[in-house]
């Protein structure tokens, strides 16, 4: 069985800048991988390029989700296919409230799996009974998106939308960045209850203390625009302790990625 | 720019007019030109009394001395008055009841989704339609004459309630205002009259549908709304026009007179042919509408949702004459390819403890050029007179203007005015975070300008609201910066 993210030898620029100089990696279906490294390793910018931002150039690579080449589909083709992404910053849009744009995303979504629309009523029960697993007040549905809250909310909101979208596979960009402790804890217990063999993550972050909670497969290190580690839980314990300043040393090695054994 | 926005853009401009077909209806056309001999031609044609000629031919002598007023921020070549007709009306109008309407018309109002049957119609909304110069039909006039409410055509009111007419006609707009309106009172041909009695509310929404057919005529409707001591009515106006590649002018009046306690709601989803991509064709809107609350805490509000014209130049105010009234003023200015607004309201308070608000949206798209011009004068017997205004402009696309003038004038040291102004970009942020969630790019726009355009819509009634959210989206179908 091939993986269902198959990401070959990606390089990517930005004004002219290249960030991402020769990524590869291999997400199976139901596992869950970690990305770690320091800022401005290019993190975030794997997370925009898979997601269809179009700022960014790339130069070279090919990405496959499911077979299908990712980088000629439009931002919500991708989405429909299943791809989705917990922001780091999260927009806001005034006078639209959540429950008009989740209802209308999951109604895209629905469509593109051959479901059957949700009619406002449908959706309310569905939506509610996915928010008290991450125990939201019910007021959250009218209110306009992202307006307001506070960064933890806007967070969770996040994850909440993965449980709404049941995507295939989840990129969480930073979302574990200004979360008290807490608050990390609802966001993991999210993302666990979700975890399914069909489903795959990807946990950018730059500290280890999310994959306490939420438990890595593999963990990749992500330095100045390549993997240059990849390794088990072990690994991102290994960061914690020695920080990112060693791998500096080791100078430009790349190490093979499990996806090319 | 990048490919992905050229393509976008592109599909702003196909976005098509879904109303522009025109329909095959046998009409009497004046000849083309204007003088005192087409003005009794219109006067004959309607059979109206002595006095409304002489009301006619005042207003037209005192036009011909009057210049086009160019202050507002729209470019347009000059109107060559003698080149339009200035009456077209259908044929077969005169009926005694609705099913008599020559099926023609009958097609062409429905296939605008207005159907003249009354079973047909909304539950709650009784139509005026006005085809060319001439109000074709009236529904639901006996319903509302039980309640001594008076719904008809202007040309009827003329020849039924000529007391009413004489007392308020020009009242609140005399011909004397400005240039298109002194040309409106020489030429109207027709328009809807509505009356409520003291301490009637009216119980459903009574509503007029503009529809221009003709070729090289303007439309020149006049609508007067009464509503005497404790009163309510809502009244919605819809419009639509063929596509035509020549100019057309529409030059309205409303008048709306609120006495004590009385309280009038005028809502506009305004639909005219905009013209098409490179700004050929559309109809020129300009239309004076002002309302004054004569009484003691009465109240009028005016609601707007501004999607057609190729330029409108339109600015419907109220008179804060009575203690304690209140005049509100929503808009939605929605302006795509070539198209030209000049809108926004004045308040003009007289009386104390009068209070205004103004709320508005401008959304700016293509090369079009989106401006909002309003005035707040507070004269000095308005003690206590308060006004709140915000306006907002929302651009789409980097080759749109939105523009902001707001004129401020406060003699009464006791008076209260807030202004807040903020212009925004569709950013790509919220475009992609849209898109990331599977939704694309057009129902995006569509969704950002409707939370945009939120605390307008929710002061039209459900069923123009849900109209105006559709329109909103065809109108800027693609238009994404």
């Amino acid at each position: 069985m091939s993986a269902l993210l198959q990401i070959r030898n990606l390089r990517v620029a930005i004004e002219g800048k290249e960030i991402l100089r020769g990524v590869s990696l291999d997400v199976y279906a139901g596992e869950v991988h970690a990305i770690m490294g320091p800022n401005g390793s290019g993190k975030s910018t794997l997370a925009a390029v898979l997601a269809g931002r179009e700022e960014y150039e790339v130069l070279e690579g090919e990405v496959l989700f499911d077979g299908q080449n990712l980088l000629e589909m439009e931002p919500e083709e991708r989405a429909r296919a299943g791809l989705f992404l917990a922001f780091q910053y999260p927009v806001e849009i005034p006078g639209v409230s959540m429950a008009t744009f989740l209802r209308t995303a999951l109604n895209e979504v629905r469509k593109a799996r051959g479901q059957e629309p949700l009619d406002p009523i449908q959706f309310l029960s569905y939506a509610r009974e996915r928010m008290s697993w991450l125990g939201m007040e019910p007021d959250f549905l009218q209110r306009a998106v992202n307006e307001g809250f506070s960064g933890g909310e806007k967070k969770r909101g996040e994850i909440f939308q993965l449980l709404l979208l049941e995507p295939r596979l989840a990129i969480l960009d930073e979302t574990d960045s200004g979360l008290d402790i807490d608050a990390l804890k609802i966001v993991a217990s999210g993302v666990n209850r979700m975890r399914s063999p069909e489903r795959s993550f990807i946990v950018i972050t730059h500290y280890q203390r999310l994959l306490n909670y939420i438990v890595p497969d593999v963990v990749h290190v992500l330095f100045d625009g390549r993997i240059v580690r990849t390794g088990g839980r072990e690994l991102a314990l290994e960061l914690e302790e020695r920080g990112y300043d060693w791998l500096r040393s080791e100078g430009e090695l790349v190490l093979p990625t499990l996806g090319e054994q | 720019m990048p490919v992905q926005q050229d393509e976008v853009l592109q599909q702003v401009t196909q976005s098509e007019y879904k109303y522009g077909f025109v329909a095959n209806i046998e009409e009497e056309i004046a000849p083309v030109g204007l003088n005192e001999d087409i003005i009794r031609f219109i006067w004959e044609r309607k059979g109206e009394p002595e006095w409304m000629l002489e009301w006619r031919l005042r207003a037209y002598r005192h036009w011909k001395t009057m210049q086009e007023p160019r202050w507002a921020k729209v470019v347009y070549p000059p109107i060559d008055y003698q080149a339009i007709s200035y009456y077209a009306a259908p044929k077969k109008r005169h009926v005694q009841s609705l099913d008599e309407i020559d099926p023609e018309i009958r097609r062409m109002f429905e296939k605008l989704g207005i159907p003249l049957e009354e079973q047909k119609l909304l539950a709650g909304v009784a139509v005026d339609a006005v085809l060319d110069s001439a109000s074709v039909a009236t529904t639901f006039k006996e319903k509302l004459a039980e309640l001594g409410i008076i719904f008809c055509s202007m040309s009827e009111a003329i020849q039924k309630y000529p007391e009413l007419v004489q007392k308020y006609l020009g009242s609140v707009v005399p011909y004397t205002d400005n240039f298109f309106a002194a040309l409106n009172s020489a030429v109207f041909s027709d328009g809807s009259f509505v009356y409520v009695p003291p301490g009637v509310r009216c119980p459903m929404e009574l509503s007029t549908y503009f529809r221009i057919n003709a070729a090289r005529t303007g439309q020149f409707e006049r609508t007067l709304i009464i509503a005497d001591e404790g009163a309510y009515v809502s009244y919605l106006e819809g419009c639509t026009a063929p596509m035509r590649d020549e100019n057309q002018l529409h030059a309205a009046v409303v008048e709306l007179i609120a006495l004590d306690g009385a309280e009038i709601k005028y809502s506009t989803v305004q639909n005219w042919y905009p013209g098409d991509r490179e700004g050929r064709g559309g109809i020129y809107n300009f239309v004076t509408k002002r309302g004054i609350c004569l009484g003691r805490e009465s109240k009028i509000s005016w609601t707007q949702v501004e999607t057609g014209s190729a330029i409108t130049w339109k600015y419907p105010s109220v008179i804060l004459k009575g203690e304690g009234s209140v005049g509100e003023f929503y808009s939605v200015a929605v302006t795509n390819h070539r198209q030209q607004a000049d809108t926004g309201t004045k308040m003009i308070h007289i009386g104390r403890h009068t209070r205004s608000r103004i709320v508005s949206k401008g959304i700016a798209a293509g090369h079009s050029s989106n401006t909002y011009r309003g005035l707040v004068r507070i004269l000095r017997g308005a003690d206590y007179a308060r006004n709140y205004t915000q306006c907002d402009s929302l651009l789409i696309g980097s080759s749109c203007g939105a523009h902001t003038f707001p004129y401020i004038e406060v003699l009464n040291p006791t008076a209260v005015t807030e202004h807040e102004a903020m212009t925004s970009k569709i950013g790509e942020d919220m475009l992609f975070y849209c898109r990331q969630r599977g939704i694309s790019e057009e129902d995006a726009v569509a969704l950002i300008v409707n939370g945009y355009c939120r605390e307008v819509l929710l002061h039209l009634p459900m069923e123009f609201a849900v109209e105006a959210q559709k329109l909103l989206a065809i109108s800027l179908e693609g238009s994404v910066g």
